[in-house]
Protein backbone atom coordinates (compact mmCIF):
# COMPACT_ATOMS: atom_id res chain seq x y z
CA UNK A 1 0.00 0.00 0.00
CA UNK A 2 1.43 3.27 -1.06
CA UNK A 3 1.47 6.20 1.26
CA UNK A 4 -0.25 9.39 0.29
CA UNK A 5 0.65 12.76 1.69
CA UNK A 6 -1.92 15.46 1.93
CA UNK A 7 -2.40 18.62 3.88
CA UNK A 8 -5.30 19.10 6.26
CA UNK A 9 -5.70 22.47 7.95
CA UNK A 10 -2.05 23.23 7.22
CA UNK A 11 -0.81 19.99 8.71
CA UNK A 12 1.05 17.35 6.69
CA UNK A 13 -0.83 14.09 6.99
CA UNK A 14 0.21 10.76 5.59
CA UNK A 15 -2.55 8.36 4.75
CA UNK A 16 -3.02 5.00 3.10
CA UNK A 17 -4.55 4.65 -0.31
CA UNK A 18 -8.28 4.05 -0.12
CA UNK A 19 -8.74 5.98 3.11
CA UNK A 20 -11.27 8.77 3.13
CA UNK A 21 -10.38 12.35 3.93
CA UNK A 22 -12.39 12.00 7.12
CA UNK A 23 -10.39 8.98 8.24
CA UNK A 24 -7.14 10.73 7.43
CA UNK A 25 -8.20 13.73 9.50
CA UNK A 26 -9.32 11.57 12.41
CA UNK A 27 -6.04 9.65 12.36
CA UNK A 28 -4.20 12.82 13.37
CA UNK A 29 -6.89 14.06 15.70
CA UNK A 30 -8.45 16.70 13.46
CA UNK A 31 -12.16 16.94 14.17
CA UNK A 32 -14.74 17.09 11.39
CA UNK A 33 -18.38 17.06 12.44
CA UNK A 34 -20.33 14.04 11.25
CA UNK A 35 -23.81 12.69 11.71
CA UNK A 36 -24.46 9.76 9.42
CA UNK A 37 -20.94 8.37 9.68
CA UNK A 38 -20.34 5.25 11.75
CA UNK A 39 -16.97 3.50 11.86
CA UNK A 40 -18.40 0.01 11.43
CA UNK A 41 -20.73 0.90 8.56
CA UNK A 42 -20.10 1.57 4.89
CA UNK A 43 -19.74 5.27 4.05
CA UNK A 44 -23.12 6.72 3.16
CA UNK A 45 -22.80 10.47 2.64
CA UNK A 46 -26.35 11.38 3.60
CA UNK A 47 -26.11 14.28 6.03
CA UNK A 48 -23.43 16.39 4.30
CA UNK A 49 -22.30 17.81 7.64
CA UNK A 50 -18.76 16.59 7.11
CA UNK A 51 -18.18 18.70 4.02
CA UNK A 52 -14.73 20.25 3.60
CA UNK A 53 -13.09 22.56 1.11
CA UNK A 54 -10.45 21.18 -1.25
CA UNK A 55 -7.91 23.17 -3.13
CA UNK A 56 -6.24 21.91 -6.22
CA UNK A 57 -4.70 23.88 -9.04
CA UNK A 58 -5.89 27.14 -7.67
CA UNK A 59 -9.53 26.16 -7.65
CA UNK A 60 -11.50 25.28 -4.60
CA UNK A 61 -14.45 22.96 -4.29
CA UNK A 62 -16.54 21.36 -1.62
CA UNK A 63 -16.66 17.63 -1.08
CA UNK A 64 -18.12 15.33 1.53
CA UNK A 65 -15.13 14.06 3.50
CA UNK A 66 -16.64 10.79 4.72
CA UNK A 67 -16.79 9.40 1.20
CA UNK A 68 -14.00 11.31 -0.56
CA UNK A 69 -10.84 9.23 -0.97
CA UNK A 70 -7.48 10.80 -0.19
CA UNK A 71 -5.32 11.96 -3.09
CA UNK A 72 -1.66 12.88 -3.25
CA UNK A 73 -1.10 16.54 -2.59
CA UNK A 74 -4.66 17.44 -1.62
CA UNK A 75 -5.03 20.63 0.37
CA UNK A 76 -8.01 20.29 2.69
CA UNK A 77 -9.61 22.93 4.83
CA UNK A 78 -12.05 21.61 7.40
CA UNK A 79 -13.18 25.13 8.26
CA UNK A 80 -13.43 28.14 6.02
CA UNK A 81 -15.87 30.93 5.57
CA UNK A 82 -17.66 28.95 2.86
CA UNK A 83 -17.66 25.64 4.75
CA UNK A 84 -18.95 27.29 7.91
CA UNK A 85 -21.74 29.07 6.07
CA UNK A 86 -22.97 25.91 4.39
CA UNK A 87 -22.56 23.78 7.50
CA UNK A 88 -24.64 26.28 9.41
CA UNK A 89 -27.40 25.98 6.82
CA UNK A 90 -27.27 22.17 6.89
CA UNK A 91 -27.54 22.28 10.68
CA UNK A 92 -30.54 24.55 10.47
CA UNK A 93 -32.26 22.24 8.03
CA UNK A 94 -31.54 19.19 10.19
CA UNK A 95 -32.74 21.00 13.29
CA UNK A 96 -36.04 21.88 11.70
CA UNK A 97 -36.74 18.14 11.75
CA UNK A 98 -35.24 17.42 15.12
CA UNK A 99 -34.86 20.62 17.14
CA UNK A 100 -33.91 18.77 20.32
CA UNK A 101 -31.44 16.36 18.79
CA UNK A 102 -28.72 16.07 21.36
CA UNK A 103 -25.82 15.67 18.95
CA UNK A 104 -26.70 18.82 17.08
CA UNK A 105 -26.99 21.28 19.96
CA UNK A 106 -23.29 21.96 20.50
CA UNK A 107 -22.65 22.21 16.79
CA UNK A 108 -25.54 24.59 16.41
CA UNK A 109 -24.01 26.82 19.02
CA UNK A 110 -20.56 26.66 17.50
CA UNK A 111 -21.79 27.56 14.02
CA UNK A 112 -24.42 30.00 15.20
CA UNK A 113 -27.23 27.97 13.67
CA UNK A 114 -30.71 29.09 14.58
CA UNK A 115 -32.82 25.99 15.10
CA UNK A 116 -36.01 27.88 14.50
CA UNK A 117 -34.88 29.46 11.26
CA UNK A 118 -36.99 27.09 9.20
CA UNK A 119 -40.51 26.12 9.96
CA UNK A 120 -40.64 23.15 12.27
CA UNK A 121 -41.22 19.90 10.44
CA UNK A 122 -41.33 17.46 13.34
CA UNK A 123 -40.62 14.25 11.49
CA UNK A 124 -37.73 13.59 13.93
CA UNK A 125 -36.05 11.44 11.32
CA UNK A 126 -33.22 13.06 9.39
CA UNK A 127 -32.74 10.07 7.08
CA UNK A 128 -29.22 9.41 8.24
CA UNK A 129 -29.90 5.73 7.63
CA UNK A 130 -27.91 4.64 10.70
CA UNK A 131 -30.66 2.38 12.02
CA UNK A 132 -31.39 0.92 8.58
CA UNK A 133 -27.75 0.34 7.70
CA UNK A 134 -26.83 -1.05 11.10
CA UNK A 135 -29.61 -3.60 10.90
CA UNK A 136 -28.58 -4.63 7.40
CA UNK A 137 -24.80 -4.46 7.64
CA UNK A 138 -23.93 -5.38 11.21
CA UNK A 139 -26.87 -7.48 12.37
CA UNK A 140 -27.72 -8.72 8.87
CA UNK A 141 -31.39 -8.91 9.82
CA UNK A 142 -32.83 -6.29 7.48
CA UNK A 143 -35.82 -5.77 9.72
CA UNK A 144 -36.00 -2.05 9.04
CA UNK A 145 -35.89 -0.06 5.84
CA UNK A 146 -37.00 3.16 4.23
CA UNK A 147 -40.32 3.55 2.48
CA UNK A 148 -41.79 6.22 0.20
CA UNK A 149 -39.73 9.09 -1.14
CA UNK A 150 -39.10 12.79 -0.91
CA UNK A 151 -40.82 14.48 1.97
CA UNK A 152 -42.81 11.32 2.67
CA UNK A 153 -39.76 9.14 3.21
CA UNK A 154 -39.70 7.34 6.54
CA UNK A 155 -38.43 4.26 8.28
CA UNK A 156 -40.55 1.14 8.49
CA UNK A 157 -40.14 -2.29 10.04
CA UNK A 158 -41.16 -5.56 8.45
CA UNK A 159 -43.43 -6.86 11.24
CA UNK A 160 -42.70 -10.55 10.64
CA UNK A 161 -38.96 -10.03 10.94
CA UNK A 162 -39.25 -7.48 13.72
CA UNK A 163 -41.40 -9.76 15.85
CA UNK A 164 -38.67 -12.39 15.75
CA UNK A 165 -35.55 -10.27 15.98
CA UNK A 166 -36.08 -6.84 17.44
CA UNK A 167 -37.06 -7.37 21.07
CA UNK A 168 -33.77 -9.05 21.82
CA UNK A 169 -31.69 -6.54 19.90
CA UNK A 170 -32.88 -2.92 19.84
CA UNK A 171 -29.31 -1.91 19.05
CA UNK A 172 -30.49 0.61 16.50
CA UNK A 173 -32.32 2.71 19.10
CA UNK A 174 -29.29 4.41 20.66
CA UNK A 175 -27.75 5.04 17.23
CA UNK A 176 -30.42 7.50 16.23
CA UNK A 177 -29.03 11.02 16.40
CA UNK A 178 -32.39 12.71 16.74
CA UNK A 179 -34.49 10.88 19.23
CA UNK A 180 -33.72 7.48 20.63
CA UNK A 181 -37.40 6.78 20.76
CA UNK A 182 -38.01 7.25 17.08
CA UNK A 183 -37.23 3.69 16.06
CA UNK A 184 -38.86 2.41 19.23
CA UNK A 185 -42.06 4.16 18.33
CA UNK A 186 -42.13 2.91 14.77
CA UNK A 187 -41.29 -0.58 15.94
CA UNK A 188 -44.08 -0.64 18.49
CA UNK A 189 -46.50 0.63 15.93
CA UNK A 190 -45.41 -2.01 13.44
CA UNK A 191 -45.94 -4.79 15.93
CA UNK A 192 -49.09 -3.55 17.57
CA UNK A 193 -50.92 -2.73 14.36
CA UNK A 194 -49.11 -5.32 12.41
CA UNK A 195 -50.26 -4.24 8.99
CA UNK A 196 -47.00 -3.15 7.45
CA UNK A 197 -46.70 -0.73 4.61
CA UNK A 198 -46.81 -3.80 2.41
CA UNK A 199 -50.40 -4.45 3.31
CA UNK A 200 -53.45 -2.48 2.43
CA UNK A 201 -54.10 -0.25 5.41
CA UNK A 202 -57.64 0.09 6.68
CA UNK A 203 -59.30 3.22 5.37
CA UNK A 204 -58.59 6.12 7.68
CA UNK B 1 -53.14 -13.70 -7.71
CA UNK B 2 -52.00 -17.26 -8.18
CA UNK B 3 -48.56 -17.86 -6.69
CA UNK B 4 -47.78 -20.20 -9.59
CA UNK B 5 -48.15 -17.26 -11.89
CA UNK B 6 -45.73 -15.25 -9.78
CA UNK B 7 -43.28 -18.13 -10.06
CA UNK B 8 -43.69 -18.14 -13.83
CA UNK B 9 -42.97 -14.44 -14.02
CA UNK B 10 -39.88 -14.87 -11.89
CA UNK B 11 -38.73 -17.77 -14.09
CA UNK B 12 -39.29 -15.70 -17.20
CA UNK B 13 -36.75 -13.24 -15.83
CA UNK B 14 -34.41 -16.09 -14.94
CA UNK B 15 -34.68 -15.38 -11.25
CA UNK B 16 -32.24 -12.47 -11.58
CA UNK B 17 -32.10 -10.02 -8.69
CA UNK B 18 -31.22 -7.31 -11.20
CA UNK B 19 -34.61 -7.82 -12.88
CA UNK B 20 -36.45 -7.01 -9.66
CA UNK B 21 -38.22 -3.92 -10.97
CA UNK B 22 -39.19 -5.66 -14.20
CA UNK B 23 -40.66 -8.54 -12.23
CA UNK B 24 -42.61 -6.19 -10.00
CA UNK B 25 -43.88 -4.33 -13.07
CA UNK B 26 -45.07 -7.59 -14.64
CA UNK B 27 -46.94 -8.57 -11.50
CA UNK B 28 -48.37 -5.09 -11.22
CA UNK B 29 -49.64 -5.01 -14.78
CA UNK B 30 -51.21 -8.45 -14.60
CA UNK B 31 -52.71 -8.13 -11.18
CA UNK B 32 -53.10 -4.32 -10.98
CA UNK B 33 -51.47 -4.32 -7.54
CA UNK B 34 -48.74 -6.08 -5.58
CA UNK B 35 -50.09 -8.46 -2.95
CA UNK B 36 -47.89 -9.08 0.04
CA UNK B 37 -47.61 -12.82 -0.60
CA UNK B 38 -46.30 -12.11 -4.09
CA UNK B 39 -43.65 -9.76 -2.71
CA UNK B 40 -42.61 -12.32 -0.14
CA UNK B 41 -42.27 -14.89 -2.86
CA UNK B 42 -40.15 -12.53 -4.97
CA UNK B 43 -37.97 -11.70 -1.96
CA UNK B 44 -37.40 -15.34 -1.18
CA UNK B 45 -36.64 -16.49 -4.70
CA UNK B 46 -34.44 -13.56 -5.73
CA UNK B 47 -32.75 -13.44 -2.34
CA UNK B 48 -33.49 -9.74 -2.05
CA UNK B 49 -34.42 -8.42 1.40
CA UNK B 50 -38.06 -7.52 1.85
CA UNK B 51 -37.00 -4.09 3.12
CA UNK B 52 -35.48 -3.32 -0.27
CA UNK B 53 -38.57 -4.50 -2.14
CA UNK B 54 -40.72 -2.42 0.17
CA UNK B 55 -38.45 0.56 -0.50
CA UNK B 56 -38.78 0.19 -4.27
CA UNK B 57 -42.49 -0.65 -4.28
CA UNK B 58 -43.29 2.49 -2.28
CA UNK B 59 -40.85 4.67 -4.24
CA UNK B 60 -42.38 4.39 -7.71
CA UNK B 61 -45.90 5.52 -8.37
CA UNK B 62 -46.33 2.77 -10.94
CA UNK B 63 -46.67 0.28 -8.11
CA UNK B 64 -49.64 -0.12 -5.84
CA UNK B 65 -49.67 -2.00 -2.57
CA UNK B 66 -53.42 -1.78 -2.30
CA UNK B 67 -55.97 -3.46 -4.56
CA UNK B 68 -56.94 -1.44 -7.62
CA UNK B 69 -60.21 -1.46 -9.52
CA UNK B 70 -60.73 -3.17 -12.86
CA UNK B 71 -60.80 0.20 -14.57
CA UNK B 72 -58.37 3.01 -13.94
CA UNK B 73 -59.79 6.47 -14.51
CA UNK B 74 -57.33 9.34 -14.88
CA UNK B 75 -58.79 12.81 -14.89
CA UNK B 76 -56.40 15.48 -16.14
CA UNK B 77 -56.20 18.55 -13.93
CA UNK B 78 -53.31 20.15 -15.82
CA UNK B 79 -53.48 23.86 -16.50
CA UNK B 80 -55.14 23.63 -19.91
CA UNK B 81 -57.71 21.10 -18.81
CA UNK B 82 -58.26 22.99 -15.58
CA UNK B 83 -59.23 26.22 -17.32
CA UNK B 84 -61.51 24.27 -19.60
CA UNK B 85 -63.51 22.91 -16.69
CA UNK B 86 -61.74 19.73 -15.62
CA UNK B 87 -62.83 20.37 -12.06
CA UNK B 88 -66.47 19.91 -12.97
CA UNK B 89 -65.67 16.79 -14.95
CA UNK B 90 -63.86 15.42 -11.92
CA UNK B 91 -66.83 16.21 -9.71
CA UNK B 92 -69.09 14.30 -12.08
CA UNK B 93 -66.76 11.30 -12.00
CA UNK B 94 -66.57 11.45 -8.21
CA UNK B 95 -70.37 11.53 -7.92
CA UNK B 96 -70.82 8.66 -10.28
CA UNK B 97 -68.19 6.36 -8.83
CA UNK B 98 -68.57 7.48 -5.23
CA UNK B 99 -64.81 7.64 -4.77
CA UNK B 100 -62.26 10.39 -4.43
CA UNK B 101 -58.94 10.62 -6.26
CA UNK B 102 -56.56 7.96 -4.98
CA UNK B 103 -59.39 5.67 -3.95
CA UNK B 104 -60.89 2.44 -5.22
CA UNK B 105 -64.50 1.43 -4.71
CA UNK B 106 -65.47 -1.61 -2.66
CA UNK B 107 -66.51 -3.64 -5.70
CA UNK B 108 -63.05 -3.04 -7.17
CA UNK B 109 -64.68 -1.62 -10.26
CA UNK B 110 -62.99 1.78 -10.53
CA UNK B 111 -59.85 3.45 -9.26
CA UNK B 112 -59.74 7.20 -9.63
CA UNK B 113 -56.59 9.23 -10.07
CA UNK B 114 -55.88 12.80 -11.10
CA UNK B 115 -52.95 13.61 -13.37
CA UNK B 116 -51.23 16.81 -14.42
CA UNK B 117 -51.27 16.91 -18.22
CA UNK B 118 -51.54 13.94 -20.52
CA UNK B 119 -49.85 15.83 -23.33
CA UNK B 120 -52.90 16.53 -25.47
CA UNK B 121 -54.04 19.84 -24.02
CA UNK B 122 -55.92 20.87 -27.17
CA UNK B 123 -58.39 18.09 -26.39
CA UNK B 124 -59.03 19.30 -22.85
CA UNK B 125 -60.64 18.50 -20.52
CA UNK B 126 -59.09 15.08 -21.02
CA UNK B 127 -60.04 11.87 -19.21
CA UNK B 128 -58.21 8.61 -19.75
CA UNK B 129 -59.84 5.29 -18.89
CA UNK B 130 -57.84 2.06 -19.21
CA UNK B 131 -55.52 3.74 -21.68
CA UNK B 132 -58.32 5.11 -23.87
CA UNK B 133 -58.33 8.89 -24.15
CA UNK B 134 -61.56 10.86 -24.06
CA UNK B 135 -61.23 14.47 -25.20
CA UNK B 136 -63.42 17.54 -24.93
CA UNK B 137 -65.24 15.97 -22.06
CA UNK B 138 -68.11 17.51 -20.16
CA UNK B 139 -69.82 16.26 -17.00
CA UNK B 140 -72.82 14.72 -18.78
CA UNK B 141 -70.71 13.18 -21.52
CA UNK B 142 -68.23 11.55 -19.13
CA UNK B 143 -71.11 10.19 -17.09
CA UNK B 144 -72.40 8.40 -20.21
CA UNK B 145 -68.96 7.01 -20.93
CA UNK B 146 -68.46 5.67 -17.42
CA UNK B 147 -71.83 3.94 -17.41
CA UNK B 148 -70.55 1.71 -20.22
CA UNK B 149 -67.84 0.16 -18.07
CA UNK B 150 -68.54 -2.77 -15.83
S1 LIG C 1 -34.82 7.01 12.68
FE1 LIG C 1 -32.98 8.02 13.49
S2 LIG C 1 -31.31 6.57 13.01
FE2 LIG C 1 -33.04 5.98 11.73
S3 LIG C 1 -32.72 7.09 9.79
FE3 LIG C 1 -34.06 8.38 11.04
S4 LIG C 1 -32.68 9.78 12.10
FE4 LIG C 1 -31.41 8.10 11.32
S1 LIG D 1 -20.97 12.22 7.88
FE1 LIG D 1 -20.39 12.58 5.85
S2 LIG D 1 -22.28 12.96 4.90
FE2 LIG D 1 -22.88 12.42 6.92
S1 LIG E 1 -53.50 19.89 -19.31
FE1 LIG E 1 -54.74 18.15 -19.63
S2 LIG E 1 -53.76 17.23 -21.31
FE2 LIG E 1 -52.46 18.93 -20.92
Amino acid sequence: MSNITLQIDGKEVSAKEGMTVLEAAQSVGIFIPTLCHHPSLEPYGACRLCLVELESRGRSRLVVSCIYPVEEGLVVKTRSEKVDRIRKMILELLLSHAPDAFDLQDLAEEYGADKYRFEKEPSFCVHCGLCVRYCAEVKQKKAIGFINRGTQREISFIPEIAAKECWNCKECFPLCPTEALQAAFVLTKALAFSSSSLEPSPAE
Amino acid sequence: MEMDRVDQIIDKHECEASSLIQILLDIQSENRWLPKEALEKVAERLQVPLTRIQHIATFYKAFSLVPKGRHGIHVCLGTACHVRGAKRVLDAVKDLTNIKPGETDLDLKFSLETVNCLGCCALGPVVEIDGKVYGNTAPAMIADVIKNYD
